[in-house]
């Protein structure tokens, strides 16, 4: 027993201080999609490159756009040219979250010289669920895990988020066992056939105002899962949501940062 | 062997079978002219043969006929599949249920009634596996003329029925499928006296995402992305399996390099995996120490993950052909850093379980499965080891780079009680063995070449078979292309498929409480069993 607390003693504090302090993931880490502007537009990869369809290139000419969806993007690094050559790669930008779906798609057009050019974009901040929450609750968020789905990697890092790593409790968020103690729902999974009833009915469980937070590509766009008889194709054919994470799965401190967006305790566009 | 096997088969069938050495040229394809002579052609190679069931595959064939694979693997080392096929008219399509003479086919039995509407005539358990309540009745999925993207109405019936125990005093006791935890999803129906479990209904395949259909179709490459995601935990072994049964279609191999980053991926996996599980078993035990030890040892080896592939699960290192990615010096440093630090903390974790006598009492004699049962279940990986059964993929059906060097093979571990306590002790040898084979991975590491690149023309019909020691036993997986190269059929059957069957048995008798963790000793996932 001693010999327990002592070894507990020598560890010492193992918790990150996210997100008050920025944390750098590693250089190998996929992030966010980037598109050098200014780059030749006719370098960006071929839409059919993404596996999972994420990936849409438009119109003809001069006039010709490009889009990604971080809604369905699973970061598998595909769309990045060999040796990270082309005006495409993935960086390290982990604080993906969205309040709508649209703002997760990067756009980027093509100039009357073929380089890329972007538009402009405007990001959603403000909503009136999230100012709700925070007038009843506070800066506070309890939540319940819903797997509609999932491969399972969403969960775990949820479960991560309870390690002394990250221990999420620290900032006033928790997980709690029944719908009727929960503030709002964190769905992982593309909403199954033999999960739909479920799903809503542990919604209608939890009282107003409520919240939900959607984790993953699957939940966010059906994912690899995509509509089919088995699965409804996201969180959003079943529930309003409130934020999306994108990700597969997205890291512990960019779920932490979707939950603190959900709050508005964080603005999304910590990441601009 | 091969030989005997055919002169059996020959002999008891009265020589109604053709043979043909497939998928592989070391296997053996038996095709049975009547279905009426599975059940004496199963008696054959389950019985003086010696040979357990890895899977059922089901296909829907481009002549328009259905036909059904029950594939086994020998019970000893021996790298070999034996295909027993028959061939079915879909509006005719039934067959003799195995169930009650090899207890393993039970559940490929109903998902193959499910999905594809073959009847398994004499199957003791009628109700619906994969499809839950409100699916019409005459659709399948998996038949060819399913439309992928259909979507049919739910259809009002009945809730599937439940088996539970009825008498004075038992209770039934109704648990999920959104449970307490962060928890995936499934059903559990006890039915309990006092305290005790007299049984157990579990009811799966909540997460059914319809994955094997989704996949057809599908170029190769692509549908490798897709593999690697049946499964969180176990995306590595899902993402290799599938690379193997692509490349042997192919007719090409990964090159050194790659096997060896492969290893080393796959036992990344294992030792994350088994950490975490030891640390989850102390949370069932309610050592709560134990728990937030485990679970640190497990974040610092996702991180590493991260550091080394990019993804916390490894996905996007494996592509078919090789690896997508190298690993260079740093990250190799930091490897080794990472698991020689794992190694001490694992075993001050199991110094710290192993003589507090609270835990030990919680894990000793708790969860039993008796040794017959996971013989008749054809179990694997940890399950099976922690019965007595030597059992390995990795020297079974040697993969990556395990038979390169006799220094890669792993020594098996295995343990006698079969109960909640064996279990935790085969996870924590494994997890030496594999940091020992890391080292011995990172040590061989010579520059060479990442990948081999999938020839344009794939061949049509012939089949991929790969079995993959995961972190929860062999995975087999199962692959045929089309004529454009793309995916027709894929089949995977998880080491968690295989293991589920074996938690109620093993719960019966316990307390309650003990469920969970009952349960966490096994670990099993949902998601690459429900796909």
């Amino acid at each position: 027993m001693l010999g327990t607390i002592l070894r507990s003693l020598r560890a010492g504090v193992v918790t990150t201080r996210y997100p008050d302090d920025r944390t750098e993931p590693p250089l190998a880490f996929r992030g966010a999609p980037e598109i050098r502007l200014g780059g030749r537009f006719a370098e960006l990869p071929a839409a059919d490159v993404c596996p999972v369809g994420a990936i849409t290139a438009r119109g003809e000419g001069a006039r010709r756009s490009y889009a990604i969806d971080l809604a369905r993007c699973i970061f598998c690094g595909r769309c990045e040219a060999p040796g990270r050559k082309g005006p495409l790669t993935l960086g390290r930008d982990f604080e993906l979250s969205a309040r709508r779906r649209p703002d997760l798609v990067i756009e980027v057009t093509s100039d009357e010289e073929g380089a890329i050019a972007a538009p402009a974009v405007a990001l959603t901040t403000s909503d009136e669920v999230s100012a709700q929450i925070r007038a009843v609750l506070g800066r506070s968020l309890h939540l319940r895990h819903l797997d509609a789905g999932s491969c399972n990697a969403c969960d775990w890092e949820l479960s991560a988020l309870l390690n002394p790593v990250y221990d999420v409790r620290r900032l006033g968020i928790d997980f709690v066992a029944s719908p009727r103690h929960a503030d709002g729902v964190i769905v992982t999974g593309s909403v199954t056939r033999n999960l739909e009833s479920a799903v809503q009915r542990t919604w209608a469980a939890v009282p107003e105002p409520r919240i939900v937070i959607a984790i993953g590509a699957c939940a966010a766009s059906g994912g690899i899962a995509g509509r089919s008889y088995a699965s409804a194709g996201g969180v959003s054919e079943v529930l309003p949501i409130d934020v999306l994470v994108p990700g597969c799965p997205p890291r512990p401190e960019a779920i932490i940062f979707g939950i603190l967006v959900a709050l508005g305790r964080l603005d999304v566009r910590r990441r601009a | 062997m091969a030989e005997a096997l055919d002169a059996l088969l020959g002999r008891a069938l009265g020589g109604r079978v053709r043979f043909e050495a497939a998928p592989r040229a070391q296997d053996v394809t038996a095709w049975l002219e009547r279905p009426e002579d599975l059940p004496a052609a199963a008696g054959e190679v389950a019985g003086p043969a010696g040979h357990s069931l890895a899977m059922l595959v089901a296909t829907d064939d481009p002549g328009g006929r259905l036909t059904v694979r029950y594939v086994f693997e020998p019970r000893e080392a021996e790298d070999r599949f034996v295909t027993l096929a028959v061939s079915l008219d879909p509006a005719r399509a039934e067959l003799p249920s195995l169930t009650c003479a090899v207890p393993a086919a039970n559940w490929h039995e109903r998902e193959v009634r499910d999905l594809f509407g073959v009847v398994p005539a004499g199957h003791p358990d009628p109700r619906p596996l994969v499809l839950h309540a409100g699916w019409p009745a005459g659709v399948y999925p998996m038949r060819k003329a399913f439309d992928a993207s259909e979507r049919p109405a739910v259809a009002p019936g009945e809730e599937v029925s439940r088996r539970v125990v009825e008498g004075g005093g038992v209770f039934e006791i109704p648990v999920g499928p959104i449970h307490a935890g962060i928890i995936e999803p499934g059903h559990f129906r006890f039915s309990s006296v006092g305290e005790t479990v007299l049984h157990l209904d579990a009811r799966l395949f909540y997460t059914h995402r319809g994955l094997e259909k989704r996949i057809e179709g599908m170029s190769a490459i692509d549908a490798f992305h897709v593999a690697e995601r049946l499964c969180g935990v176990c995306s590595v072994a899902h993402g290799l399996g599938f690379c193997e049964a692509i490349e042997q279609i192919a007719g090409i191999e990964a090159p050194p390099r790659a096997r060896l980053l492969r290893a080393l991926a796959l036992e990344l996996e294992r030792l994350y995996n088994h950490a975490g599980d030891i640390g989850n078993v102390c949370a069932g035990a309610s050592y709560h120490y134990g728990t937030s030890a485990g679970l640190r040892i497990k974040e610092s080896l996702q991180q590493l993950n991260e550091q080394v592939a990019g993804n916390r699960f490894l996905r996007g290192w494996l592509i078919p052909g090789g690896v997508q990615r190298d690993v260079g010096p740093e990250a190799i440093r930091r490897v080794r850093a990472a698991v020689f630090e794992t190694g001490d903390r694992l075993a001050d974790l199991m110094h710290r379980i192993e003589t507090n006598p609270t835990v030990v009492d919680r894990l000793d004699g708790t969860g039993e499965l008796p040794r017959q049962a996971a013989v008749d279940l054809a179990v694997t990986g940890v399950t099976a080891r922690a019965c007595g059964i030597e059992r390995d993929a990795r020297r079974d059906h040697p993969h990556a780079a395990f038979r390169d060097v006799p220094a890669l093979q792993p020594r098996i571990v295995t343990a006698q009680g079969g109960d909640v306590h064996a279990r935790v002790d085969v996870r924590a040898r494994e997890a030496g063995e594999s940091i020992r084979i890391i080292e011995e991975v990172v040590a061989r590491l010579e520059p060479g070449p990442l990948a081999q690149s999938l020839p344009t023309a794939l061949r049509a019909g012939s089949i991929g078979i790969a079995s993959i020691e995961s972190p929860r036993g062999a995975s087999i997986h199962w692959l045929r292309l089309d004529p454009e190269g793309r995916v027709d059929r894929y089949h995977v059957r998880s080491a968690s498929y295989a293991n589920w069957p074996a938690v109620p048995i093993a719960a019966e008798k316990a307390i309650v409480p003990d469920f969970p963790l009952v349960n966490k000793s096994f670990e099993l996932c949902y998601a690459c069993t429900d796909r």
